[in-house]
């Protein structure tokens, strides 16, 4: 038996070691060009699939003897970032063109795992139709450029015009405060049961969507640079606006005014929102992305509702206290990027070509309910009636805030969603997340923070 | 080698070169195992090792330094990393020692009094659970826990009050789902272990008039000491490191209250990119399971 003393502990010790093993690959031949990109959680929502799948079939038709080869990542948010990092790690498994949030891209620059593309730019009479905005979304702070935006996001809110009317609510409704918001949900908790009345992404679950859509979309109302200050450099701490934030989702979550908090925090939350609450008309109010209507679509939709442009409403959301400019938006959007590691660059960049000839382009932002970044797509008929509230998200563009393009950033907001998962669920109040949220800033940032109470 | 060591003496009568060589002879045979040992056991730790000692990122940072001892003191200093450890134990406590363990037990004993088709129904439902692939048990109990699943519909039915366990008392839902999974394996051990005590002891016992419950203390589970010995070693390790079953059901959620270390250790090293710290965290686990070996080796040691 004592034999098994130096077995055990070496069982342990590739079990530990197995876990943290990635897997292997091969690198392909010249001709094969991957592409990953990410799949919906739920499998009826083809719509990004069916789009690359059209550039891939068209670039080979155009390019003999090219072939593509999709990878598509059927993964929650997060893990979809950790996916394409692991993979872009190695020249083995690195894909040649990888799908890129803007979000992450910065710190995936810092970590050298893309390849600048201003040699190709330069040369490239495309360029110079993208808004300035759209070219900046991907500069490294070396002041190069690692990607090529394919559309924009904006955020407000959406809400069901039918639900109102039982709730007695007008269906031009535009919250001038959080109060309003928070006022009307508690009207259509009271007047609609079996509603649920109001929905805000929060929680670790949703990832970044919950930390942009959910948390951002207030933080930014309540004040200047509550959470990067760009003239000192510094990250913000102990902001009462912070403080407001969490309390907001406090009173969601705690009033019951939200999904049910099992749900709320559920990696899944997004598609079932987008696929079900929304279209079954279980949800009254939802702060969410301009995109949501591509899951609608007749085709590649996950739940086609012909009739949400005549049910569905949309309101810019509000400043905390109907402070100037009255409303609040963020901007957010993807890029595709070639990995440093990707063994064929030049058919790489040919293949963003692809994607981003004018028709291509056109073609996404309609399927994808993209907000263009090109001023030759934002002018295309068939892009201006693609959707309706095309135009309401689109005029949310000039408000629209960014977040801090700063490598550190996607460690920042994984700590804001572990304070807004910790209030979610009530393991901590405002104050005592938001002093957890503080302490662990100070540790990712190295100290570089500054105090505004 | 006991047996080899005479033999050698006998031929090379106090030179040295020979014995190395044959020593060496003997060894080729293993040369390929051990090189491949070396290369994917030792390679893999070893590298894990030195990672656990750097400030490795998988994004947001380039170059990758030598910090020393900073992830481990960090951890001792975590918080979550504090409430990974405690929960960890409660899991394995729960789940491996308590419930896969007794229960395992109480139904190997069980199989032996039952009829054939009773024994080979139940075995073949128990074994089910154990063979089904660690995802698919967790997107099963997930389905059976959830607040809209089955378990839930069941209590309904019955006019029981509902329960919502994944969010309420997540560490139990996952205990439960574990013991659910991986009682099969107990089962197998002391199905074996009972089945080699030999009927003449128990016999006697009963002879001289001992109750069933003095039998169980006095002569079964003494006999089977070194069974329950080795299945709880190797139950204890393999829930230590249990990743797929949490991680389908809570994600370590909510909040971090299902969070043990293999999940902790993914959420720092993949979700927050401190591959470091969560090698460092790793190596930890290693301890965690090493500590659990020597006490269980402890006990086995021990002469009744």
């Amino acid at each position: 038996m004592r034999r098994i003393a130096p077995m055990a502990l070496l069982t342990a010790a590739v079990l530990a070691a197995g876990t943290l093993t990635a897997c292997g690959g091969s690198g392909g031949d010249k001709n094969t060009l991957k592409v990953a990109f990410p799949k919906d959680t739920n499998n009826k929502v083809t719509v990004r699939d069916d789009y690359v799948e059209l550039v891939a079939h068209a670039f080979e038709k155009a390019n003999p003897g090219k072939k593509v080869e999709l990878i598509p990542i059927q993964a929650s948010e997060n893990d979809y970032y950790a996916k394409i990092q692991q993979m872009m790690r190695s020249p083995k498994t690195a894909p040649d063109l990888v799908y890129e949030d803007t979000f992450l891209i910065n710190s995936d620059i810092a970590a050298g795992l893309l390849r600048p593309l201003d040699p190709y730019l330069g040369k490239w009479a495309d360029w110079k139709q993208f808004e300035p905005a759209a070219k900046a979304a991907a500069r490294g702070q070396d002041g190069r450029t690692y990607g090529v935006p394919d559309g924009t996001d904006t955020r407000g809110l959406w809400f069901n015009k039918k639900i109102f009317k039982k709730a007695g609510l007008p269906p031009d409704w535009q919250p001038k405060t959080w109060d309003e918001v928070l006022a009307a949900a508690r009207t259509v908790k009271r007047k609609v049961p079996g509603v649920i009345p109001l929905n805000v992404f929060t929680g670790k679950g949703a990832g970044e969507a919950a930390v942009m859509q959910g948390f951002e979309m207030l933080l930014y109302g309540t004040g200047k640079d509550q959470l990067y200050d760009p003239a000192t450099k510094k990250w913000v701490t102990g902001t009462k606006g912070f403080r407001d934030s969490l309390e907001f989702l406090r009173t969601v979550y705690g009033e019951k005014l939200g999904p049910d908090v099992s749900d709320a925090l559920s990696p899944n939350i997004q598609t079932n929102v987008a696929t079900e609450l929304m279209p079954e008309e279980k949800l009254a109010i939802d702060l969410d992305g301009s995109w949501l209507g591509q899951q609608w679509q007749p085709k590649g939709g996950g739940k086609p509702w012909p009739e949400w442009p005549t049910v569905l409403g949309r309101a810019a959301f509000p400043t905390q206290h109907g402070a100037a400019p009255g409303k609040v938006s963020l901007a957010g959007g993807w890029t595709w990027s070639v990995p440093r590691q990707s063994q064929r660059p030049d058919l790489a960049w040919k293949l963003i070509e692809t994607f981003q000839t004018k028709h291509n382009a056109v073609e996404w932002c309609v399927r994808g309910a993209q907000i263009a970044v090109r001023k030759d797509v934002a002018a295309d008929p068939a892009y201006r009636k693609s959707l309706p509230g095309i135009g309401f998200f689109t005029g949310l563009v000039e408000i629209s805030r960014f977040r801090p393009a700063l490598p550190v950033y996607p460690k920042v907001s994984a700590a804001i969603g572990e304070a807004m998962e910790a209030v979610t669920t009530g393991d901590a109040s405002p104050k005592q997340a938001a002093d957890a949220y503080d302490e662990q800033l100070k540790s990712i940032v190295d100290g570089r923070t500054v105090a505004k109470p | 080698m006991s047996r080899a060591a005479p033999t050698a003496a006998y031929g090379t009568a106090g030179r040295g070169a020979r014995p190395r060589r044959r020593a060496l002879l003997r060894w080729s045979p293993l040369a390929p195992a051990t090189v491949l040992l070396l290369l994917f056991l030792a390679g893999p730790i070893g590298y894990c090792v030195y990672i656990a000692f750097t400030d490795m990122q998988l994004t947001g940072q380039e170059s990758t330094s030598f910090v020393g001892l900073a992830n481990f003191r960090h951890a001792f200093g975590d918080p979550a990393f504090l409430n990974a450890v405690v929960l960890t134990l409660v899991f394995t406590l729960v789940s491996s020692i308590l419930g896969q363990n007794t229960l395992g037990l109480a139904l190997a004993a069980l199989m032996r009094r039952a009829s054939r088709p009773v024994r080979t129904l139940a075995g073949a439902v128990v074994l089910t659970a154990w063979v089904l692939p660690e995802i698919v048990a967790g997107f099963l109990l997930y389905t059976f826990f959830e607040r809209r699943g089955t378990l839930n519909a069941v209590l309904d039915w019955l006019h029981l009050p509902s329960q919502n366990w994944l969010f309420t008392l997540p560490i139990l839902a996952v205990s439960f789902a574990n013991v659910w999974r991986g009682t099969a394996f107990s089962m197998l051990i002391y199905s074996a272990a009972l089945a080699e005590i030999p009927q003449e002891v128990t016999e006697s016992a009963e002879v001289d008039g001992a109750s069933g419950r003095q039998r169980l203390w006095h002569i079964t589970l003494p006999m089977i000491r070194r069974s329950i010995g080795t299945n709880l070693m190797l139950n204890t390790l393999q829930t230590l490191s249990v990743f797929g079953l949490i991680w389908a059901m809570t994600r370590g959620g909510p909040g971090s209250r299902s969070q043990t270390l293999p999940v902790f250790m993914y959420d720092q090293a993949f979700l927050k990119s401190l591959i470091g710290y969560g090698t460092a965290v790793a190596l930890l686990l290693l301890v965690v399971g090493a500590l659990f070996s020597v006490v269980y080796l402890r006990l086995l040691r021990e002469e009744v």
